[in-house]
């Protein structure tokens, strides 16, 4: 007993080495701040005003509605492209693939920008559209994962008992599904319940969300407290959401024996060519505000031309931008290195600690293990814009000013990342057998040889995948960047979305063009991360 | 002894899997565990591995306690059920993973990678992709890797549970003949009484976390020490019987018994136990079912008066035998056993 104390002792103490970067960096750049900005506007008396104001409760009514409403419009479109991807084997699956996922990973503003340029006036119809054109790529990529690893014998067996193909969808293949449709749901509702970029600039003044106006509070109105109760309306929003998703989550992990992709699929018969054809017609659809997008960036009122592609090495009309649009690009493509870098490390290492936690056999390890595993979702669904603020007020307490150092803005996009990059990386660690472990330790290998032996190998490709991903993600991130760049480095994203806020015919070109290159970039990468075969198993 | 198990118990919570367990195995000896399932012999395996943490008790190598030695220190080699091949390597990195982890050179790897295949009867398998092999050929496979940092204690996990009948019975032969060719340290968890005895010197039956009886192969399946073990091993009919100069007469007539002391005995019938014969005990046959090498009966037979009077019994295939034909049956000293 006493050995068996020590050994779990010292397990501990390693565990707890692994645990300090990950907690120490989510305490410092994320925790502190928040509770600095919510403590601020505590103290300011303003909360209880706030709360008590119907302004308030419209406001997050609003938020609610449009992410239950974008979440419902998400999932019953990625549904088909869902069957699609898992189910179906004709040539160009792969394809589609690719570009399903080309939606989720462009920047919110490129996203607002495209469907502004469908629906001029915004309103709250685009709003709701663009917030699912987001996610559709979410709902079915995770949905896809689990149903192209069912077993899919148990319709069989349905259909054999007399049930017609679509009961037999209804009734064995919906249920076992429900657990990724609940858990990509929660997740979806969380991006559209905080999304930022689309709102802002399709809502205008007329439909704001939680997330805007803490925004135009904090930035604008200059009214802490009011931030902060809205903040804090956000954050039990947000918990809520992310319990139900750990729960669909654990209940996803456990239950489901899975099998090889190539058992599954095969051509489609009979109805199912609806099903897919309603896949083709959602992807379709999807690429329609991309194409717009494209198209606007070679018109002028005087017909099809480059001006905006030329004008990226100016600075717009009148000297809009305080660089040249390729200096933004490049201050981009620089910043999202560095936060992929950051989140990767501190992603990676939570992962590991969480797939520990889980291995250990102590009760109170696993437990600490699934509040952790919750907590490090947080970020997702608080507002970008309380962080920032929050890191203005906290910040210069830490030695050497964070507030200006250039790395100020890669850890608030790293920020953003790492759950994207647990959410990839852990489901495939955990999917590692147990047994492969005992096994290579009977054969002699010390725990961290399994380590480098087994579990390396068997994820290398996930966390190469997460780190194409949170790089995407970062390149395109706009509510923490556009609170804390400062106006004379730029990334492209808040280049864009100065552009747009100035008149002007070439600023409009140039956003345009702009967009255009965030998006090569952006498919550049995608299709790089699905060459790597992976996203079977991860989660997004 | 090599190896020797002295009181271990392997706890869950409340639940007690492995309860003060006592096993020696000798240098070379192959030691077959065998129980039903649920009977706590895999935990016992991985205890022994070091996979478990034990609750009770000890683990000992050559007189030395093994609590202290981590998993990958012990030089046991490990072979699960159904094999655990690791998916990234190919054969051969599979079978040298164990000779890198020991530091073996690369010229002294190919060469032992290449014996271990021949010894296996994977000749040129060396470069298959895992996903390329069958259930018995990637049983193979983990037996050669398990065997090729030459473990000093060989622990197989239901290494033949995975693959269908006909290779199971030959991959067991083979097994068989290896073990003792190469004097391997083995012990072997099984439920199937019959690769236990084709595989093992000695069988200990575990039941509910318990060994209920340890012992040589034939004292075993000959004198099973009580009605559940016996059960375990196939016996389906328990008879009184009265035993004198090696032979136990019994309401089924007189059967050969030379190891049975004179007096009263309990005889353990297995379904060969009773043949169809032209003379012998009258009975009427109740039903039939084709098994490969017999036809099995459920016989009634009036002469037992006790509370069951139906017995398991054999025919050849060739019989013709329907429910309700008169049938005499004898007994066939190979399907008795003594019990207690």
């Amino acid at each position: 007993m006493a050995l068996a104390h020590r050994v779990l002792t010292r397990r501990g103490t390693g565990l707890a080495l692994l645990a300090v970067l990950p907690i120490g960096f989510l305490a410092v750049l994320f925790a502190w701040p928040v509770a600095a900005i919510v403590g601020r506007g505590f103290s300011g008396g303003g909360v209880a005003t706030a709360l008590a104001g119907g302004e308030t409760w419209r406001l997050a009514a609003f938020t609610v509605a449009q992410a239950a409403a974008s979440t419902l419009l998400a999932v019953l479109a990625g549904l088909p492209v869902a069957f699609l991807l898992a189910r179906v084997r004709l040539p160009g699956v792969a394809l589609v693939r690719t570009l399903v996922l080309i939606p989720f990973v462009l920047p919110t503003v490129v996203v607002g920008l495209a469907f502004r340029a469908l629906w001029p006036d915004g309103g709250v119809v685009p709003i709701v559209l663009a917030n699912a054109f987001f996610n559709v790529a979410v709902v079915a990529r995770t949905v896809a994962g689990l149903w192209t690893h069912l077993d899919s014998r148990a319709e069989a067996a349905a259909r054999a008992l007399g049930a017609s193909r679509s009961r037999a969808f209804r009734e064995v293949t919906l249920p076992a599904l429900a657990p990724a449709i609940g858990s990509a749901a929660a997740v979806v509702f969380l991006f559209c319940a905080t999304s930022f970029g689309v709102v802002l600039i399709l809502g205008g003044a007329r439909f704001r969300t939680l997330e805007t106006e803490i925004y135009l509070r904090t930035v604008d109105l200059l009214d802490l407290s009011g931030a902060a109760a809205l903040s804090l309306v956000q954050l039990a929003a947000v918990v809520a959401a992310l319990v139900a998703g750990a729960v669909a989550r654990r209940r996803r992990e456990t239950a489901l024996r899975l099998r090889a992709r190539a058992e599954t699929a095969r051509r489609p018969e009979g109805r199912e060519w609806w099903v897919v054809a309603a896949g083709l017609g959602v992807v379709a659809l999807t690429l329609t505000p991309i194409v717009a997008l494209l198209v606007k960036s070679v018109s002028t009122p005087d017909g099809w031309s480059l001006d905006g592609y030329r004008a990226l090495s100016g600075h717009g009309s009148s000297g809009t931008l305080a660089v040249s649009g390729w200096d933004a690009a490049i201050r981009s493509l620089r910043t999202a290195t560095d936060a992929t870098l950051l989140a990767m490390v501190i992603g990676v290492l939570a992962s590991v600690l969480l797939v520990s936690l889980r291995r250990s056999p102590g009760r109170l390890a696993r437990g600490a293990g699934e509040v952790m595993d919750a907590a490090l979702m947080l970020p997702l669904g608080v507002s970008a814009v309380t962080v920032g603020f929050g890191y203005l007020v906290t910040l210069d307490a830490l030695p050497g000013d964070l507030r200006t150092s250039p790395l100020l803005v890669p850890l608030a996009q790293a920020l953003v990342i790492i759950p994207l990059v647990i959410r990839m990386v852990l489901p495939v660690l955990r999917s590692v057998d147990e047994r492969l472990r005992q096994a290579a330790s009977t054969l002699g290998a010390s725990p961290a040889r399994v380590w480098r032996e087994i579990d390396v190998p068997l994820t290398v490709r996930a966390v190469v995948a997460a780190a194409g991903f949170g790089y995407v993600v970062a390149l395109g991130e706009f509510g923490a960047t556009s609170f804390l760049a400062r106006p004379t480095s730029p990334t492209l994203p808040v280049a864009i979305s100065s552009l747009i806020s100035r008149p002007g015919e070439l600023n409009n070109q140039l956003a345009y063009a702009a967009c255009a290159l965030l998006m090569l970039v952006t498919v550049a990468v995608v299709a790089a991360i699905d060459r790597l075969g992976t996203g079977t198993v991860g989660e997004f | 002894m090599a190896l020797s198990v002295e009181g271990v118990s392997v706890r869950y919570g409340s639940f007690e899997a492995v309860r003060e367990v006592d096993l020696d195995i000798a240098d070379g000896e192959v030691l077959a565990l065998l129980g039903p399932s649920g009977s706590g012999k895999s935990t016992l395996l991985r205890a022994i591995a070091g996979l478990e943490p034990v609750t009770g008790g000890s683990v000992r190598w050559d007189g030395d306690d093994l609590a202290r030695v981590p998993v990958h220190r012990r030089e046991f080699g490990l072979v699960f059920q159904d094999g655990q091949l690791f998916p990234h390597r190919d054969v051969r990195g599979n079978i040298a993973f164990g000779l890198r982890m020991h530091r073996v050179p690369k010229d002294e790897q190919a060469r032992r990678v290449g014996a271990l295949l021949d010894l296996v009867g994977l000749t040129g398998y060396a470069g298959r992709r895992i996903t390329e092999l069958s259930g018995g050929e990637a049983q193979r496979v983990a037996l050669a890797r398990a065997l090729a940092p030459k473990p000093r204690l060989l622990l197989l996990d239901e290494p033949l549970s995975s693959l269908d009948a006909s290779l199971r019975e030959q991959l067991a032969v083979d097994l068989a003949e290896l073990l003792r060719g190469a004097k391997i340290t083995t012990l072997v968890v099984t439920h199937d009484q019959e690769e236990a005895f084709t595989l093992a010197d000695r069988v200990a039956v575990l039941e509910r976390g318990e060994v209920r009886q340890a012992g040589a192969v034939p004292s075993v399946w000959r004198g099973p020490a009580d009605d559940t073990v016996a059960a375990f091993l196939g016996v389906t009919t328990f008879l009184d019987a009265q035993a004198a100069d090696g032979v136990a007469r019994s309401a089924l007539g007189p059967v050969d018994v030379p190891e049975a002391r004179d007096g009263a005995v309990r005889l353990g019938l297995r379904p060969t136990a009773l043949r169809v014969a032209p003379d012998g005990v009258a009975g009427e046959v109740v039903s039939r079912v084709h098994r490969r090498e017999h036809l099995r009966l459920v016989v009634r037979v009036p002469a037992l008066q006790s509370t069951v009077d139906t017995v398991d019994a054999v025919a050849p295939v060739s019989a013709d035998l329907r429910a309700g034909d008169p049938v005499h049956l004898v007994l066939d000293p190979d399907g008795v056993a003594i019990v207690g």
